[in-house]
């Protein structure tokens, strides 16, 4: 067998190992690449770094699990930088699992970085209802209609910062993070669009192509997939980098005190001491990875980029295999004798 | 009585949802019919729910073919829904969050359905990756076309694709491939899918008052 008769019919499983080899190398040696913001990225950036103070920004995370990889990265940043620019947070899904989403996103930055962030004042989850874009419909002009109570079945009423919300034309922004059906296209359908409300946001990087049409009038920026996400990572680290490291140092700071207590209060003697180193060794770990925890998309950025090229290659080498076959098809057309001399030559059959 | 009934509902509710947009008069009315729908949808979940026990229940009595799939899949389903309402293990109680830490519908969301959603999800990459080796062939001049944008679009994704072209000049800034790839999405991908979405739309209208004026009633079912 000819060498190239040998990559042609590579063996997938081949294939699955370069890719795994691909994805995991960059995530074992911790690689990233520069990024250069582009213009509908930083669009996103400028829209959120605008807002004053006190804004009410609509945070709706329509995504589950399985688009988490790719989405929670921006989904991490968008909250980051809205916190950083002190807006009131109100957080809404259109997906069932997309509430564990939002507890998880507020659990790991908005708790440990943003302390003075308190529920129901600076930020309020409002939870899932189902409806699709029949939800953004109702809360469009009426919000009371549909909730009742907030994600965690608090009276509405009871909630401070919701007082004065009616609908969604008392908001002053709408950020939508999307991994397909419901998502930015409906917000922007039914929610910003009617009511002439600025919205921006993120999706997953086959969603994009979706979403080009409504650039730059109807929606001012988005961010397509891991791409988009370490795109924004970078311009927040230029901008704010000094100001969420340090957050991000105090919060780990203020975990280790928390545990520590909580450890004197259990444990006493040699345990506790072994303990308490445990609970510093973590400590230090997350100390040391600061950067891969601020910043995933560009860390996530490294994998992707790595399996584009190997991608890229794989279709570079398929296609030259096949010319080689093509070529040599045609060389045996042309050489070998036409179809009735060829059975002259073979003899009269048995 | 079957057809008469949800044509009528289908006419009303149309028109009044078309009217609500125009006059603010029934715009209450239009906000009504939404909520509607959203309960309607809630309650879909059920059926939803009742369907696959129905499915699956019969495959796993009669013993057809991949019951013991189906047989995982009521045990998962029943499960989850079980420990969600009954709230098990919730720290907080039976009034507390749905969320709350500790509780065992938080179990099976972080170590059952989290792991599993994203490994579904990451396989997509071999196939993708498999697939494009396979498939992706400058066979006639569509499929060039096709191959020359996508690696384009990749490449212009990549940082090397950045570094490829970074020594050009800024009056030649226009050939930088992420420069070309950003053109792609922004003029060729934007016209091609404006028309797409325009004809959707036209469509969308024309079958909508069709549906609402009972001339098409294939949503009906047969009779």
């Amino acid at each position: 067998m000819r060498i190239y008769e040998k990559i042609r019919d590579i063996d997938r499983r081949l294939i699955f190992l370069l890719i795994a080899l691909a994805v995991s190398l960059p995530i074992i040696f911790q690689i990233s690449f520069p990024e250069i913001t582009t213009p509908m990225v930083k669009k996103v950036f400028d829209q959120i770094d605008s807002m004053p103070a006190g804004s009410k920004v609509l945070l709706a995370f329509d995504y589950d699990p399985a688009s988490e990889p790719e989405l929670q990265p921006m989904a991490n940043s968008l909250l980051r930088h809205l916190a950083l620019r002190r807006c009131k947070l109100y957080f809404i899904t259109l997906w069932p699992v997309g509430q564990n989403m939002i507890e998880d996103t507020i659990k790991n930055v908005l708790l440990p970085e943003f302390g003075e962030y308190t529920y129901g004042v600076d930020y309020v989850n409002l939870g899932f209802k189902s409806g699709n874009e029949g939800v953004i419909k109702v809360v469009q002009t009426n919000l009371r209609k549909l909730y009742t109570t907030d994600g965690r079945g608090t009276a509405i009423d009871k909630i401070q910062m919701l007082k004065d919300v009616k609908s969604l034309a008392s908001m002053a922004l709408i950020v939508n993070v999307s991994a397909g059906y419901p998502g930015l296209k409906e917000w922007i359908q039914y929610g910003s669009d009617p009511v002439g409300l600025a919205i921006v946001g993120g999706c997953t990087a086959v969603q994009a192509p979706l979403l080009y049409p409504y650039y730059p009038n109807q929606l001012i920026g988005f961010m397509g997939g891991i791409k988009g996400a370490a795109e924004y990572d970078e311009i927040l680290r230029k901008n704010y980098g000094d100001q969420i490291s340090q957050r991000y140092k105090n919060g780990l700071q203020s975990w280790l005190s928390t545990e520590v207590g909580k450890l004197r209060a259990s444990y006493t003697g040699e345990q506790l001491q072994q303990r308490i180193a445990e609970a510093q060794e973590k400590y230090k770990q997350k100390l040391d990875s600061e950067k891969k925890e601020l910043y995933l998309g560009l860390f996530r950025m490294g994998p992707q980029a790595i399996a584009h090229l190997v991608i890229m290659l794989l279709i570079v080498t398929g296609n030259v295999t096949f010319f080689i076959d093509r070529r040599r098809r045609k060389k045996k057309t042309v050489s070998s004798p036409p179809a009735f001399l060829r059975k002259q030559e073979a003899g009269p059959s048995e | 009585m079957k057809r008469t009934v949800p044509l009528v509902i289908t006419f009303v509710v149309g028109w009044v949802l078309i009217f609500s947009v125009f006059f603010p008069y029934t715009e209450s009315l239009g906000e009504d019919f939404s909520v509607f729908f959203d309960i309607i949808a809630s309650i879909a979940f059920i059926l939803g729910g009742g369907s696959l026990i129905k499915m699956f229940g019969a495959k796993v009595i009669k013993r057809q073919p991949g019951w013991g799939y189906a047989l995982v899949a009521i045990v998962g389903f029943v499960g989850t829904l079980v420990v969600g309402l009954l709230k098990t293990g919730n720290p907080e109680g039976i009034t507390g969050n749905v969320l709350a830490e500790g509780s065992a519908i938080m179990a099976v969301y972080d170590y059952m359905f989290k792991p599993c959603g994203a490994t579904m999800f990451a396989l997509l990459a071999f196939y993708v990756a498999s697939a494009a080796y396979r498939a992706f062939r400058a066979k006639n001049t569509e499929a060039v076309i096709l191959l020359v944008t996508a690696f384009i679009i990749l490449f212009g994704r990549t940082f090397l694709g950045t570094l490829a072209t970074i020594w050009l000049p800024e009056q030649l800034d226009f050939l930088k491939i992420p420069n070309i790839a950003s053109w792609i999405m922004i003029v060729l991908n934007q016209a091609g899918n404006r028309a797409i979405m325009i004809g959707i739309s036209l469509g969308i209208i024309s079958t909508s008052l069709k549906v609402i004026l009972g001339i098409e009633r294939s949503y009906l079912g047969s009779e």
